[in-house]
């Protein structure tokens, strides 16, 4: 019905419209032709002035209107330090062609109405003028050089990428469908290799663990990045194209999956320093969600934002990632806070290939950084502990070969030198390591089996120049296990060798201790 | 109404004794006696082989297309300008596309990018090259130049044929279950060339590259018709240097088409091989839906240099014959000589060899070595002497004019406000520097909607007004087409202008919501209002449309044989001019088309012979 109705009053207007037609078609013929279109053309002259000018001031004054929340303008400044050198740019363009579209609308609009039909009057015979053609093809040539030279050492500058040398550091931005995936460096500040056969869902990046600069690389949440220092993204895709736009830092790239791209920028102010530059102007005190006036105002609420500029499908609309700039030092604590990729999510899963150290000899240094924080850890809460029931530790990484109690693997190089240098950091302890096996094999073989783990490892301390009046080696073959025999997990659990503090409780251990008891 | 050839005596239209008696005589009459081959309906009207009603034919499908690309728009206008309100009501027309949830309908994203590529491919091919060159290169280059029809009249049925062909393959794949193509009108790969990055690059995609394929053979067999007619069927007397401006510009358009649109199809073939035969040219080390796939080594940007070596060519296939057009209704309404003839004939054929080498400027942001646009900055920014030396000569033709303000005239002088407000800010961005702000930003939509879209539409206008008395034998009615002027200009502007404070805040183009953005939400006034105006344009063409199908049959009659008072030599022919266009010889030209105003005559036909004491300098 509604539809019908809509249809109908469709049809009406059409037959309105051609009613108007046609009844102006026959009120000019009544009056005369030649007296209705000298009127219609007076008036379509006039109409073209009062076009011109309503249409000059209409550019004008919504462009003052809009002038707080167009980049380049108002408190939106570049944050980059390239940036201002392509707003300046900007304006100088926007200065020019403004003076070519004002003169040539004046001119276009007031000839129309200056040379209106007259009766009267006969045109001008003006078919050209060379004079006049050299000059005005000269005015814009010379205008476009500056335009051009001015563009292009701009450009050149911009996408300079970073020189041998110059200290920089690197982040990577990853596109995909629909999300962007930031990776960060870690420590040793190189982005470890990928390849984009290996993504899967716990590897979000496609990054080979075989190679050791992958093993700290980390990916945030966030883009933190630390004021003033350059930065060079490398610009990569997952699968289709998309594109790396940072608006408020005059940052643009096409991520193009295979070949990867880059942009480099210096950011020059933090979150922070924009906030301040947006309260200065009274637009952004409106409440930042306008339904709710008791919400932020907009300077509290902004955010460097990271946006997709390149259609990548139905979701295009929605890859933002937040970018926060903040001073050096903040930097480095929120590094602080961050953790690797690997050690998060990869490390002792069965797609790390550090997963078996007993038949590994060397490891890389990431690797054996973290063995020795967790070993340096765990013995300094056995140290601490006030619990008899903890102050035993586990040995995780000694291996024997097979059968036999001499060390294979990473042991005496990554592991036990970190025992070694925990007694001989603290002087005042000693030790009971003990040897411990599953119930495969007789009870017998099983003990000897023990005592000669647990010795080997004595053996290692002494022969490194630890006093045997602070060890003793014990074995305990099968009679303490922790775990189930029943099970290979289980088993594997139980052959273990381990140390235990034998050290009564010191003062001031049993101090701190009451004291953070006390704190909880 | 049927050429018959005129006996000796019976003539008394005085340009007819003119033509008689110094026109050149083809013996077409003996050759052609009684047109029995197209005497028949389907002869006549639907496979017709003369061009005037085949310029007919693209001019109606042209418009066909028009409607429904601007339909297709005010939906995404709507989304974009009204993203909360309810569009269940629009689930009849769209079905499956319409989501409804809690009983509010929203637009399904996937279709938003449909509607947003469909729109682009429609406009810029079907309704901006085969509407407006299709139908005024055909139209009037035969006419203008004194020749019977097209070189090849054949060959030119055929270019509308393969056009609908084109057209049908493209109105089917809108019916699809998984959607239209919706990778954009540009459809870079990867997302064209894997269904599994978009569900419209499957079925959607490979009709969408069938139909544009069959659209490069009817541009090229009208063009190899357009280039052929120019040089080989002028009447005597027709040098170069003597055609009309219009011609002009479809004869370099034709050009550029040739070079640049068989490009286009090898980019195309290029990526069929990759969609269904498995090569790699465009596609490397992809990883989607879960699959890493096996292309190795093909690079996505080669594809757009293919695709742009084309695309920016395109625009000036698009907007030349629109200033052509502009040109001849400016001089011919002004009652002026086209001011600067041969600057204007020069400038046409710089803007057309430049426009070869200047198509990475839309790849400045595409990964492309930065070195590289150094030499595209450097040609994009030329072309504005050109551009600008055109627009200095369109207004000082206005000088010192006698102006008649038809509606032909209005969109003329409409059409010089546009091409400088939107040329402007094509300097912003073929400034590469500029450009990495400005890339694919609503500045960019601002600019090439007004510089091509809008500004090609306002030439198409001026032109359709301006031959509507030659192609119906009737008028259009004026007071209609100076709302509709006027309702276009004002709506023009309110829809494209605000788009450039858009872009400059950053906001990227073909975004479905801009509320997930903090940085780019501020404007949703902006959007209601730019969607508003939209609506409100869209209704003014329905006065158009109108007005042009009732003048058809309902118009003011055409009593005299030349109504504008033009120079040009289809105001020659009969009212309704048969097939051959002329009913006896041919005219032959004695001097420019320009020679308004001369000696104190109003206009001198090119068919007038230099009289005595006058000179054909001008």
């Amino acid at each position: 019905m509604t539809a019908l109705i809509i249809f109908l009053c469709l049809i009406m207007l059409a037959i309105i419209i051609v009613q108007y037609g046609k009844f102006r078609e026959l009120t000019a013929s009544i009056r005369g032709e030649e007296e209705a279109m000298l009127e219609s053309n007076n008036r379509n002259a006039a109409f073209g002035m009062f076009f011109m000018i309503s249409f000059l001031v209409f550019c004008v004054v919504s462009a003052l209107y809009y002038r707080n929340w167009m980049l380049g303008y108002g408190p939106h400044t570049s944050a980059s330090a390239h940036g201002h050198e392509l707003d300046s740019l900007f304006n100088w363009t926007l200065f020019f062609t403004g003076i070519v579209f004002v003169v040539c609308h004046i001119f276009l609009f007031w000839f129309g109405y200056k040379y209106k039909y007259s009766k009267d009057r006969k045109s001008l015979f003006l078919s050209h003028d060379n004079t006049l053609e050299v000059v005005w093809t000269a005015i814009p040539a010379v205008v476009m050089c500056f335009l051009v030279v001015n563009g292009l050492i701009a450009w050149n500058n911009v996408m300079a990428d970073v020189e041998e040398g110059e200290e920089y550091m690197e982040i990577e931005a990853m596109g995909r469908q629909f999300a962007w995936e930031i990776r960060y460096p870690g420590a040793d500040g190189l982005l470890g290799e990928r390849n984009y056969k290996l993504f899967t869902p716990t590897n979000p990046f496609g990054q080979d663990w075989s190679d050791e600069k992958n093993l700290d690389d980390f990916q945030p949440t966030d883009i933190v990045l630390p004021k003033g220092v350059k930065v060079r993204v490398r610009i990569t895709s997952k699968d289709v194209l998309h594109n790396f736009d940072l608006p408020h830092f005059r940052v643009k790239m096409d991520a193009v999956p295979g070949i990867p791209t880059h942009f480099v920028f210096t950011p020059e102010l933090t979150t922070e320093e924009y906030r301040q530059n947006l309260k200065e102007y009274e637009d952004y005190h409106a409440p930042s969600d306008p339904d709710d006036p008791e919400s932020e105002p907009l300077w509290k609420a902004f955010n460097y934002e990271l946006a997709c500029a390149e259609l990548c499908g139905k979701g295009h609309y929605s890859m933002k990632r937040i970018v926060k700039i903040v001073e050096p030092e903040e930097y480095e604590r929120w590094l602080e806070g961050q953790t690797s990729w690997y050690d998060g999510n990869i490390r002792g899963t069965a797609d790390d290939p550090y997963a078996n150290l007993s038949e590994r000899t060397e490891i890389p240094a990431f690797l054996a950084g973290r063995i020795a924080d967790e070993f340096d850890a765990e013995a300094q809460a056995a140290l601490d502990a006030t619990d008899a029931s903890k102050k035993t530790v586990i040995l995780k990484h000694v291996y024997y070969s097979t059968g036999s109690y001499s060390f294979s693997g990473i042991t005496e190089k990554y592991y036990l030198s970190r025992l070694l240098k925990f007694m001989k950091d603290n002087p005042e302890v000693k030790i009971e390591l003990a040897g411990h096996t599953d119930s495969v094999g007789s009870e017998e073989s099983n003990q000897v089996l023990s005592e000669n783990r647990a010795g080997a490892i004595a053996q290692y301390l002494l022969s490194n120049g630890i006093d045997d009046s602070r060890f003793r080696a014990v074995g305990y073959g099968m009679n303490k296990p922790v775990d189930t025999n029943e099970t290979e997990e289980g088993r594997a659990n139980n052959r273990r060798t381990e140390f235990t503090i034998l050290n009564a409780v010191t003062a001031a251990a049993g101090e701190a201790a009451s004291d953070s008891s006390a704190a909880e | 109404m049927a050429s018959v050839a005129i006996k000796p005596g019976t003539i008394t239209d005085p340009d007819d004794l003119i033509i008689e008696e110094l026109g050149y005589d083809d013996h077409f009459h003996e050759h052609h006696h009684g047109d029995k081959y197209q005497s028949g309906f389907i002869g006549k009207y639907i496979f017709s082989m003369d061009h005037k009603i085949i310029a007919k034919q693209f001019l109606i499908t042209g418009m066909f297309w028009a409607v429904i690309g601007a339909l297709m728009s005010l939906v995404f206008r709507l989304q974009l300008g009204f993203p909360e309100e309810n569009m269940a009501w629009l689930k009849p027309v769209l079905g499956q596309w319409i989501t409804v949830a809690d009983g509010v309908g929203r637009l399904d994203p996937q279709f938003y990018y449909a509607l947003v590529t469909m729109h682009g491919t429609i406009l810029v091919f079907f309704v901006l090259t085969a509407g407006l060159s299709g139908t005024f290169s055909n139209l009037l280059i035969p006419l203008q130049l004194g020749a019977r029809d097209m070189a090849s009249p054949m060959l030119n049925m055929l270019s509308y044929w393969f056009f609908f062909l084109s057209g049908l393959i493209m109105f089917f794949s809108l019916f699809l279950s998984t959607g239209p193509f919706s990778g954009g009108w540009t459809a870079y790969p990867p997302l064209s060339a894997l269904p599994q990055a978009s569900t419209g690059s499957g079925a959607g995609m490979t009709m969408w590259t069938m139909s544009l394929v069959f659209f490069v053979v009817s541009v090229l067999l009208g063009g190899i018709n357009y280039i052929t007619t120019v040089l080989n069927l002028r009447t005597k007397g027709m040098s170069l240097w003597r055609m009309p401006l219009t011609i002009w510009a479809f004869f370099v358009t034709a050009i550029l088409g040739l070079l640049s649109f068989p490009v286009l199809v090898s980019a195309f073939l290029l990526m069929i091989c990759d969609r269904e035969l498995g090569t790699s040219f465009y596609l490397s080390e992809i990883f989607i839906g879960g699959e890493a796939l096996d292309y190795v080594g093909g690079s996505p940007i080669l594809y757009q240099h293919l695709f742009w070596f084309l695309g920016h060519p395109e625009v000036y296939i698009i907007i030349l014959p629109a200033m052509g057009l502009v040109s001849e209704v400016l001089a011919v309404h002004a009652r002026k000589p086209i001011f600067g003839y041969k600057a204007m004939v020069y400038s046409i054929l710089a803007i057309g060899f430049l426009s070869f080498i200047v198509w990475a400027h839309h790849m400045f942001m595409s990964g492309v070595n930065p070195f590289i646009s150094n030499f595209f900055v450097l040609f994009t920014l030329i072309i504005a002497v050109p551009s600008a030396v055109k627009v200095f000569n369109w207004i000082t033709t206005l000088y010192g004019g006698n102006i008649r303000f038809t509606a032909a005239c209005l969109f003329g002088i409409g059409f010089v406000s546009l091409f400088i407000s939107g040329g402007l800010t094509g300097i912003f961005l073929g400034n590469s520097a500029i450009d990495i702000q400005m890339h694919d930003t609503y500045f960019v939509v601002a600019h090439f909607h007004i510089v091509m879209g809008v500004a090609a539409f306002f030439g198409m206008f001026a032109g359709i007004y301006n031959w509507f008395p030659k192609m119906y034998g009737r008028f259009m009615n004026e007071t209609l087409g100076k709302i509709h002027f006027w309702g276009t200009m004002i709506g023009a502007y309110a829809i494209f202008w605000p788009m450039h404070y858009l872009g400059m805040a950053g906001v990227p183009r073909r975004y479905y919501r801009f509320d997930t953005f903090d940085s780019f939400s501020h404007f949703a006034d902006m959007n209601m209002f730019i969607t508003i105006a939209a609506i409100l344009t869209f209704g003014v063409q329905v006065i158009f449309i109108i007005n042009f199908f009732h003048s058809i049959w309902r118009g003011k009659k055409v009593t005299t044989k030349n109504p504008w008072k033009a120079n040009t030599l289809e105001w020659t022919t009969p009212i309704n001019a048969g097939h051959g266009n002329w009913p006896g010889k041919i005219p032959s030209v004695h001097r420019w088309s320009y020679d308004y105003g001369k000696d104190g005559k109003e206009y001198i036909p090119q068919h007038i012979p230099i009289q005595e004491g006058e000179s054909e300098e001008h």
